[in-house]
């Protein structure tokens, strides 16, 4: 879907990205993470022509980006900002509305998509007609989702989408974001310094660092299979967090005893380790019952689950 | 003519024709260089907010504009592009321009960059992003710079009326000559209102919601354009010739309205003042101009005088006036002030004026040379004796009599000078001598009878016929109401006059005011 060929870009004597090269597929999010200055802004500012890169090209769809005029290619492109970049002077649907504007949709198919919109998002009607300010920043941040979402691209762009929420509101809205049907069938490009979030909502995951793309895979190859003393000196802080969370249970099935015993908690083999985890430590069961992977269900009590993971990580 | 003392009321309603006129064409004069100043101004505040590195250079240029002073920016216009309102409307467009270019930047630039970011990102073209973002979130901020740029230019389009252009300040200066409170304050008070109605509403605007300032944009250059127009109202007509008077001379008895009572004469006139006046007629821009007799720009543009054949100007001896406390403070100064009784003629003091009005040479040096030609002049001496304070009204002829004193003063006695020279018009400078602020100045009879004492028509009849009986008629007044002596007059008479340029006086066969008036009547 999008095709990243050796990308650089230079302020002045500054290397802000250089020679990146990436490829991600159709539906998928992939996440660029590094602390600030890396270069994964200047990447994804790239991808929709808000920043001209030094060299190297860019194809999403199959097509040059540079084929088409910037105002055009960023109509096909949702863009969510830190600061959620709501117009001040407009209300709340003005603001969702500005794409639709530029495309020159009549104002009943506004409507409707903006109703829809409003419903997923958990946003109530009546915010329709304040304005951006009047508004909780979880809300702004939604209305900027709304915002990127209207016209339904099949590219989205998000950079550091809930860098400016507080942490309760930001879990709740990750939360929300990673269950909305809206968003899985997008191929999203997301940049965040979070390495929680990143872990949580990434498919697929970049770590860069002066500009270089140091690595990039699924959650747990970068856990598992670092390249470098870098992206595991990078992880290692929350490691184990990261690990429980990166970790399925249909990855360890294979060691879980071959046993059934009603319980009263199940759990989808699709889960995290980390989400039984949190079951065991609640309290709620002595074991679960894992089910999902097309045969038949197996139980599992806590220092199964341990010693099964313990086998994994020295596979 | 009314001899009672006037009410402010009384005299708006006698001139309200004239008032209104005025006020229409001080709105005039204020929205056209507002609009112009706008239609320069945003896009260069939008340009310097693109290209910062523009920025510095035009804000300061734009800063330098506003430094000059009002008066020396209309004086350069004139060469340029003559008088009346063209200069006026560009030194307003001018002195405008600093608040628009100034709160334009500062608007666009300071708007949050993800806002900015945010447009672009969603498809925005520049133009787009200009219209629909820019503009309407730098708006506040905008017509903050105009509601400034306008009180700026309702009180700088007072000057207007200095080179014709017309306006409140035709009123203004008019009284400031005068020594006529009610018609300054039928000036000032309308223009003081002006700016603040003006101010009022566009703060309104500037509150208004912001979606409404989308509209109110779409209407706002219409409503200024409308404003602009009334400009063109009140100059709706015209003559065969065009008569150019200051402000001191329309009000005067023996000035425009003795000309229109006593000859019935009906010319076209614009305000101007004198400095820039003879150069006017000398360029052809004005036929006829009031002027004094003994003006050094006389021969110097080519002039004749008009031959005042139903002596309506009273004589203008000029004398120096010296207030009681200062005789009596300073010994020696009244007869060292009467070395100089008799000794200017006519033709003499307008050689000097032409001296200083024309070839430009300093009025010291001019004062000097004559001294020495006299041979009255005397190197300085201590100066340790007290200041005698010396005033002089705005014009060359003042200044070289100002500095010819000093130098008597200075050369004879041992008392200190200080001059404080361009005193306005009469009024201002009389009122400084009454209150002590100087010691003496060079007045003139005439305006001793007609501008300060406001002698009665009949009174002012009897009297001016005869140069003595106007000098011994003000002595006695001015010591009787204000304790200020008359020293002897110093010998020409500065009268008033009109003037015609000498080449078009003779096509018209034009010698006398009587003749002026059957010409234009014809």
């Amino acid at each position: 879907m999008i095709k990243v060929d050796r990308l650089s870009k230079h302020f002045g004597a500054i290397q802000a990205v250089n020679e990146v090269s990436l490829e991600i597929n159709e539906g998928e999010t992939f996440v660029l993470l590094g602390t600030s200055g890396c270069g994964k802004t200047t990447t994804l500012k790239m991808l929709n022509r808000l920043i001209e890169p030094t060299s190297g090209t860019i194809f999403i769809n199959g097509r040059n980006i540079n084929d088409q005029s910037p105002e055009i290619l960023r109509r096909s492109i949702g863009y969510v900002l830190q600061n959620n970049g709501l117009f001040p002077h407009y209300t709340v649907a003005e603001n969702i509305a500005v794409v639709p504007r530029l495309l020159k949709w009549d104002d009943k198919k506004i409507r409707n998509r903006t109703y829809e919109l409003l419903e997923k998002l958990h946003l109530s009607s009546g915010e329709l007609n304040k304005y951006p300010n009047k508004l909780s920043g979880g809300q702004q941040q939604r209305v900027g989702l709304a915002r990127a979402l209207i016209a339904d691209p099949p590219v989205l762009l998000m950079d550091e989408p809930l860098g400016a929420l507080d942490n309760v509101t930001r879990a709740k809205i990750q939360a929300e974001f990673k269950n909305l049907d809206e968003l899985k069938r997008k191929t999203i490009v997301m940049v965040t310094h979070d390495i929680q979030e990143a872990f949580e909502l990434g498919d697929r995951i970049g770590i860069m660092d002066k500009g270089v793309l140091v690595q990039e895979g699924v959650p747990a190859d970068l856990l598992f299979k670092p390249a470098n003393n870098f992206i595991s000196d990078f992880l290692h802080e929350q490691r184990l967090q990261l690990e429980l969370q990166s970790v399925k249970l249909a990855d360890i099935w294979d060691t879980f005893p071959n046993v059934v015993q009603q319980s009263s908690v199940t759990v989808n083999a699709k889960d995290s380790l980390w989400h039984a985890m949190e079951i065991f430590t609640s309290g709620k069961a002595e074991s679960i019952q894992v089910t999902g992977t097309g045969v038949a269900s197996r139980s599992i009590t806590l220092e199964q689950l341990m010693s099964a993971y313990k086998n994994y990580r020295h596979e | 003519m009314n001899e009672q003392r006037q009410t402010l009321l009384d005299f708006m309603r006698e001139q309200s024709d004239k008032l209104l006129s005025q006020a229409l064409e001080h709105i005039g004069l204020t929205f056209i260089s507002l609009l112009i100043a706008v239609i320069i101004g945003l896009p260069l505040g939008i340009l310097i907010a693109r290209r910062r590195n523009l920025s510095g250079t035009v804000l300061s240029l734009a800063g330098i504009l506003q430094t000059i002073p009002s008066i020396a920016l209309l004086g350069f216009m004139i060469p340029v592009l003559g008088i009346g309102p063209k200069p006026a409307i560009v030194a307003l467009l001018l002195y405008a321009l600093l608040p628009i270019i100034q709160n334009t930047y500062t608007g666009v630039i300071g708007i949050d960059a993800s806002v900015k970011e945010a447009a672009l990102a969603m498809g925005m073209s520049r133009w787009q992003v200009l219209k629909k973002v820019e503009l309407p979130l730098a708006m506040p901020v905008i017509l903050a710079g105009v509601r400034t740029a306008t009180v700026i230019n309702v009180g700088v389009a007072t000057l207007a009326s200095y080179i014709a252009a017309g306006g409140l300040g035709e009123f203004i200066f008019g009284g400031i000559s005068l020594n006529n409170t009610n018609m300054i304050l039928a000036g000032a008070i309308p223009a003081a209102l002006l700016a603040l109605v003006f101010d009022f509403l566009l703060s309104r605007l500037q509150k208004y919601n912001l979606k409404k300032v989308k509209t109110g944009l779409a209407v706002l250059p219409l409503v200024v354009l409308a404003l602009a127009s009334l400009y063109f109202i009140p100059s709706a007509y015209g003559s065969k010739l065009t008569a150019g008077f200051t402000p001191e001379f329309m009000g005067r008895q023996d000035g425009n309205l003795g000309l229109r009572s006593k000859y019935g004469l009906k010319i076209h006139t614009v305000v101007i003042n004198d400095a820039v006046m003879y150069k006017a007629a000398y360029e052809k821009k004005l036929d006829v101009i009031s002027g004094y007799s003994t003006d050094g720009r006389l021969t110097a543009y080519d002039l004749i005088v008009l031959d005042d054949d139903k002596h309506i100007f009273p004589p203008y001896y000029a004398a120096p006036i010296v207030s009681e406390q200062a005789l009596v403070k300073f010994p020696e100064l009244e007869q060292t002030l009467n070395l100089l009784a008799g000794k200017i003629t006519d033709s003499i003091m307008t050689e000097l004026n032409y001296r200083t009005d024309y070839l430009h040479q300093a009025p010291e040096k001019v004062a000097e040379d004559f001294l020495k030609q006299v041979g009255l002049y005397k190197p300085a001496r201590s100066g340790t004796g007290g200041i005698v304070r010396i005033g002089s009204k705005i014009f060359g002829e003042q200044y070289i009599l100002a500095h010819i004193y000093n130098m008597l003063i200075k050369g004879y006695t041992d008392y200190g000078v200080s001059t404080k020279t361009g005193l306005g018009g009469t009024k201002i400078c009389f009122d400084a001598l009454a209150n002590n602020q100087i010691d003496f100045y060079p007045e003139y009879t005439g305006t001793g009878l007609i501008a300060i004492l406001q002698a009665p028509v009949k009174t002012v009849n009897s009297l001016t016929s005869d140069k003595n009986k106007t000098y011994n008629f003000v002595k006695t007044e001015f010591y009787k109401r204000y304790r200020i002596k008359w020293l002897t007059p110093i010998g020409f008479n500065n009268a008033y006059a009109l003037m015609m340029r000498q080449k078009q006086a003779d096509q018209l066969g034009v010698k006398s005011i009587s003749e002026l008036t059957r010409y234009l009547d014809k």
